[in-house]
């Protein structure tokens, strides 16, 4: 038996069942609305798992699921060694959006992240302090900011309404996810030219930390011979 | 094989003792730092490299990173200028975000002068220090970001390039990226169209309209001479022998009249250096370290054997007590690995 996780609400949910629909699979909950027990018709020894999406890379990355659908920025924001835990099977074409940094649209000194380490370092003089820039992907966003040298700033942590942090004095600027940027304009801010941080796409996922014996590869074959993903 | 923690514990110990014969007073720290001491002086750097934890009274914490700080912090504390020489072992903890296989914490034994203006020689007695701690074992190599940051000083263009040259001392692939840039044909400066949007946050629009007066200034601002820069390159990609590099500088030094201020102390160095230590296993490197910390500025070395992470690492940091305390003193010092010089002797 393997385990496949699946967001357990919401478009995610919606647009994952219709996936796998349209491949032959049928996702169901088998009791009320409210219980998160379900079952997949359409192939042999897959238990359905409904989980948050936010829980997925971490019940891949640890191993308690053989099979996850959840966003590609997830999986590499939870996990440096993300590469070595799982691996992609097939990205599914929905739940697109792109990890950008945005700063007020006033700013129209500043467009590109050659912009950003400059305006970092006059804000530092100016005012005594790092810029700061409000995130919740503190890794992808580090990482991106220290490839392309940019000095003198400080990310500091947003769960939430991150796009709201610039107008209520807690950020300079924001590193956030968004799918037409239509969030940002409202809140008077502008992606940064260039290629995002990273493209993010609802994923499906197989885990390398799951036990893989002769029964979980057999689930697997049946499972990805009739999704059609030309897995053997 | 690894050594024991045992081992380890009395290898740290014995270092110390060396550092304490060479009229080093013995410093301790906890193992909670306060963080926002570290964040201000390490910017998100140090969040990817220590662990942060929470106190419900405190704030946030970090696991100490190093000594350096909290060093810092003690000596800034007391008499600034009086020159004094510290000792310490301890364990340090590391985030690995690259690496799983780095160890997360380990022992760490140093030794720190600060305080004493006489450069040259106390660069050579850390670097002394360092090399007996490792009784012979690794290869040393040194540079000096003091070379670089005095060509740039010379650097024929304008204050705001070598000021955000200076400030990327320790990028090396944003310094070069910068260097080239400013070494291009000047492209036309196309002011950007104004706009209506309200301005939000603590940036405001005067700042907005003077960086758009510095870029116009800086679009009309004559490229680095081609010799200059091309000398710049050759510069950072030097390393050679010690005894070779006083010739190699003086040529560069033809191109890059910055740089000339630099060598007599490279030189009053090098002869301190002659003094305190054996130099024939030494390598130069003119952009070794830069880097390995940001408040690095003056001499750094490492001391490396094939296979293991550093046996020794150090350098001069005046940078760093500069913004920690808003005083010149001068700092330079250097740890070592016990549990790297255990398994290097074997």
């Amino acid at each position: 038996m393997i385990v496949l996780a699946v967001p357990s609400k919401g478009r995610l949910m919606e647009a994952t069942a219709d996936w796998f629909a349209a491949r032959g699979v049928r996702l169901a909950r088998t009791g009320p609305a409210r219980e998160y027990a379900a079952e997949v018709e359409g192939a042999d020894g897959v238990a359905l798992r409904l989980l948050s999406a936010s829980e997925i890379p971490g019940a891949l990355a640890a191993g308690r699921a053989h099979l996850g659908v959840t966003g590609s920025d997830l999986v590499r924001e939870g996990h440096a060694d993300w590469a070595e835990r799982v691996e992609a099977l097939a990205p599914m074409g929905f739940g697109r959006a792109d990890l950008v940094v945005a700063v007020p649209d006033f700013w129209t000194d500043c467009r590109t992240l050659g912009d950003l380490d400059a305006v970092a370092g006059q804000f530092r003089a100016v005012h005594g302090r790092r810029l700061r820039i409000a995130t919740k992907y503190h890794r992808l966003v580090r990482e991106h900011l220290r490839a392309a040298g940019v000095a003198d700033y400080v990310l500091v942590d947003s769960q939430g309404a991150t796009e709201g942090t610039v107008a209520n004095g807690a950020a300079e600027a924001v590193a956030d996810i968004t799918s037409s940027g239509e969030t940002l304009r409202d809140n008077h801010l502008r992606v940064l030219d260039g290629a995002p941080i990273h493209r993010s796409e609802a994923t499906l996922f197989r885990s390398l930390r799951a036990r893989w014996g002769e029964a979980e590869r057999a689930a697997l074959a049946g499972l990805t011979a009739t999704l059609g993903l030309g897995r053997a | 094989m690894s050594p024991s923690a045992a081992a380890i514990r009395d290898e740290a110990a014995r270092l110390a003792e060396g550092f304490r014969a060479r009229g080093a007073a013995p410093f301790e720290t906890a193992v909670l730092q306060p963080a926002g001491p570290l964040l201000d002086l390490y910017g998100e750097d140090i969040r990817a490299r220590a662990y942060v934890t929470g106190d419900p009274h405190a704030g946030e914490m970090m696991l100490r990173p190093d000594f350096t700080l909290p060093l810092v912090r003690h000596h800034m504390a007391g008499d600034p200028a009086a020159p004094a020489r510290y000792a310490y072992a301890g364990e340090v903890f590391r985030r690995q975000e690259d690496d799983p296989r780095r160890p997360r914490e380990y022992v760490q034994a140093g030794f720190e002068v600060l305080g004493d203006a006489d450069a040259a020689a106390r660069d050579a007695e850390v670097l002394a220090a360092l090399r007996a701690a490792c009784g012979g074992a690794g290869r040393t190599t040194f540079g000096d970001i003091g070379l670089v940051t005095a060509a740039v000083r010379g650097l024929t263009t304008s204050e705001r390039r070598r000021g955000q040259l200076l400030r990327h001392v320790w990028r090396p692939a944003r310094f070069r990226a910068l260097l080239a840039a400013y070494a291009a044909p000047p492209a036309p400066f196309v002011p950007p169209p104004p706009s209506a949007a309200p301005d939000i946050g603590a940036r405001d629009a005067a700042e907005v309209a003077e960086r758009i007066e510095a870029l116009r200034a800086d679009a009309a601002t004559p490229p680095v001479p081609a010799a200059e820069a091309e000398a710049m390159v050759a510069l950072l990609a030097l390393a050679c022998a010690p005894d070779a590099a006083a010739a190699a500088l003086d040529r560069m030094a033809r191109a890059l009249p910055g740089l000339g201020a630099r060598l007599p102390f490279f030189a009053d160095r090098m002869a301190a250096m002659r003094g305190a230590l054996d130099l024939g296993e030494v390598g130069f490197e003119a952009s070794h370290a830069r880097s390995a910390m940001e408040y690095y500025d003056g001499m750094t070395f490492t001391i490396t054997a094939p296979g293991l992470p550093p046996l020794a690492t150090g350098g001069r940091y005046d940078a760093l007590t500069r913004a920690v305390g808003g005083a010149d003193v001068p700092a330079v010092g250097g740890v070592a690995r016990p549990a790297a010089l255990l398994a290097a002797r074997g």
